[in-house]
């Protein structure tokens, strides 16, 4: 009934594939959030000299689109002379752009806590870490969840971006798949149902987070 | 024992309290009235060291509150402060939110915590709303519960910044009927407030605050009664 030159073997390439470019997600999430979290937290609180020049930065980060910035760190490495792996670069990359997005999740969090709030916490005795560990921090991350959430899905889509530096993650494996079997649309269907098992356990846990708090609102 | 010498307090170039003067002692109940923009709020503020003075000082129970070795934290303890805006802690239910203080700051057990915590909050009629979270609270409903969350680390002193002002008028009968209690029991209290029926009922002495300085000071029957100064007259027909 159904006619297909896609063998097993194509479909385990293409899972490799997948693997890789999940691989580059949790690091570049997981490096992404940890730096976020610490340059969030101190853009909340740092004065305008730092906060100006550090904001810039990451205003950059934000800014070149994301394939130039692979491609201008691997050419960088081999003049500079690192001799990473492009998937290192890939991650470390990835991970700057993700912290350059994250910082402002999390500034935005932070700063979204009213000051009254925080005055009622320190006014009953509470010290400042006092504040921030349970008043500040708990508001802040229902604020910024569903940012993070978005945040998150929109990097695995970008990491399809890294097949521009000679890495086989998921699109790229397909493409080979595709130059072989000259079946464009059944490969980019699998692909995309691939990409969608990816993201649709990271978009339902935000979404059951959410209900929770929801229901306490 | 609350004694305020000679405050003044300004935010950048302007000055907001211009050197006041007064104590509180224990067991009484002070009314502060005036126009917006007087310097009540920050004289409330200043009590508990949320704000710093440029002159002048505070004692509470004799320990000088903007002292360099003053432990604030510790001081606070023994204060609590009510504020104009409901300011529960959104992410916990009600009776975690009277929790909080006594397990964090105290460092009470759970059990101890929760148990004060019920008292409190059962004290001021929200014994029903233990699990609830504030969002379903009324406005007034709130406002009791920040009060049993600052009666909750047994303070000595109770302070009330405008705490009927945001409500709707049908949910401040209930708020100013929990602090009518309060003063009843021989809470010591500085009441911030617009009520002026209220702070003649339930008040030792009032004081009338005007462009950060007390203009009057007295007994109610005094200071409402028969005020003495042109901007106290001016102000009373203003908000009776
Ligand atoms: N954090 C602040 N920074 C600058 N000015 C302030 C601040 N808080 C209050 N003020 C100013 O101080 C004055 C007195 O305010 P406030 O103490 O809130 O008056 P009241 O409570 O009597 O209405 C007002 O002019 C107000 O604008
Ligand atoms: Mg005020």
């Amino acid at each position: 009934m159904f006619e297909t030159s896609l063998i097993w073997n194509d479909l385990w390439f293409m899972i490799q594939g997948a693997g890789t470019s999940l691989a580059i997600t949790f690091w570049a999430v997981l490096g992404g959030t940890v730096l976020g979290i610490a340059l969030g937290l101190a853009r909340s609180v740092a004065p305008w000299w730092i906060n100006a020049p550090l904001g810039a930065v990451l205003d950059v980060l934000r800014s070149v689109p994301l394939l130039i910035q692979f491609v201008l760190a691997n050419s960088l490495k081999s003049i500079v002379g690192i001799s990473w792996s492009p998937f290192l670069i890939a991650c470390a990359v990835l991970a700057l752009y993700t912290a350059a997005y994250c910082t402002e999740i999390v500034r935005g969090g932070i700063l979204a806590v009213p000051k009254t709030t925080r005055r009622a916490a320190r006014s009953l005795g509470m010290s400042y870490r006092q504040d921030m560990v349970e008043v500040v921090f708990p508001i802040a991350l229902r604020v910024a969840l569903p940012n993070w959430i978005g945040l998150t899905l929109g990097v695995m889509k970008d990491t399809s971006l890294v097949l521009w530096i000679g890495i086989i993650e998921l699109l790229r494996s397909s493409q080979i798949v595709i130059t072989r079997t000259q079946e464009p649309l059944l490969v980019l269907m699998i692909v995309g149902a691939f990409y969608f098992l990816m993201s649709f356990p990271i978009a339902r846990l935000g979404a059951r987070l959410e209900k929770r708090w929801r229901e306490n609102d | 024992m609350i004694e305020i010498r000679d405050v003044h307090k300004s935010f950048g170039q302007l000055e907001v309290v211009k050197g006041v003067s007064m104590s509180v002692a224990k067991g009484e109940v002070v009314s502060v009235i005036g126009g917006s923009g007087s310097g009540k709020s920050t004289l409330l503020m200043c009590i508990n060291g949320l704000e710093p003075i440029q002159k002048g000082n505070i004692h509470v129970d004799g320990i000088d509150v903007h002292a360099r070795g003053t432990d604030l934290n510790k001081l606070r303890r023994r204060i609590g402060i009510v504020f104009q805006q409901w300011n529960a802690f959104p992410h916990l239910s009600v009776i975690e939110n009277v929790m909080l203080a006594p397990r964090k700051v105290l460092g009470l057990k759970r059990s101890e915590a929760e148990a004060i915590a019920e008292q409190r909050l059962k004290h001021v009629g929200l014994g029903e709303k233990l699990k609830v979270y504030p969002s379903q609270l009324s406005g007034g409903q709130q406002q009791r519960m920040a009060i049993a969350r600052a009666l909750a680390m047994s303070p000595d002193y109770m302070l009330f910044d405008e705490v009927t002002s945001a409500l709707d008028p049908q949910l401040v009968g209930e708020v100013l009927e929990t602090m009518r209690m309060l003063s009843s029991e021989g809470m010591t209290m500085i009441v911030v407030t617009h009520e002026i029926a209220f702070a003649r009922e339930v008040s030792n002495r009032v004081a009338f605050f005007h462009s950060g300085r007390i203009r009057e000071i007295g007994p109610p029957e005094q200071v409402i009664g028969s005020p003495q100064q042109a901007e106290t007259i001016t102000f009373l027909q203003s908000v009776l």
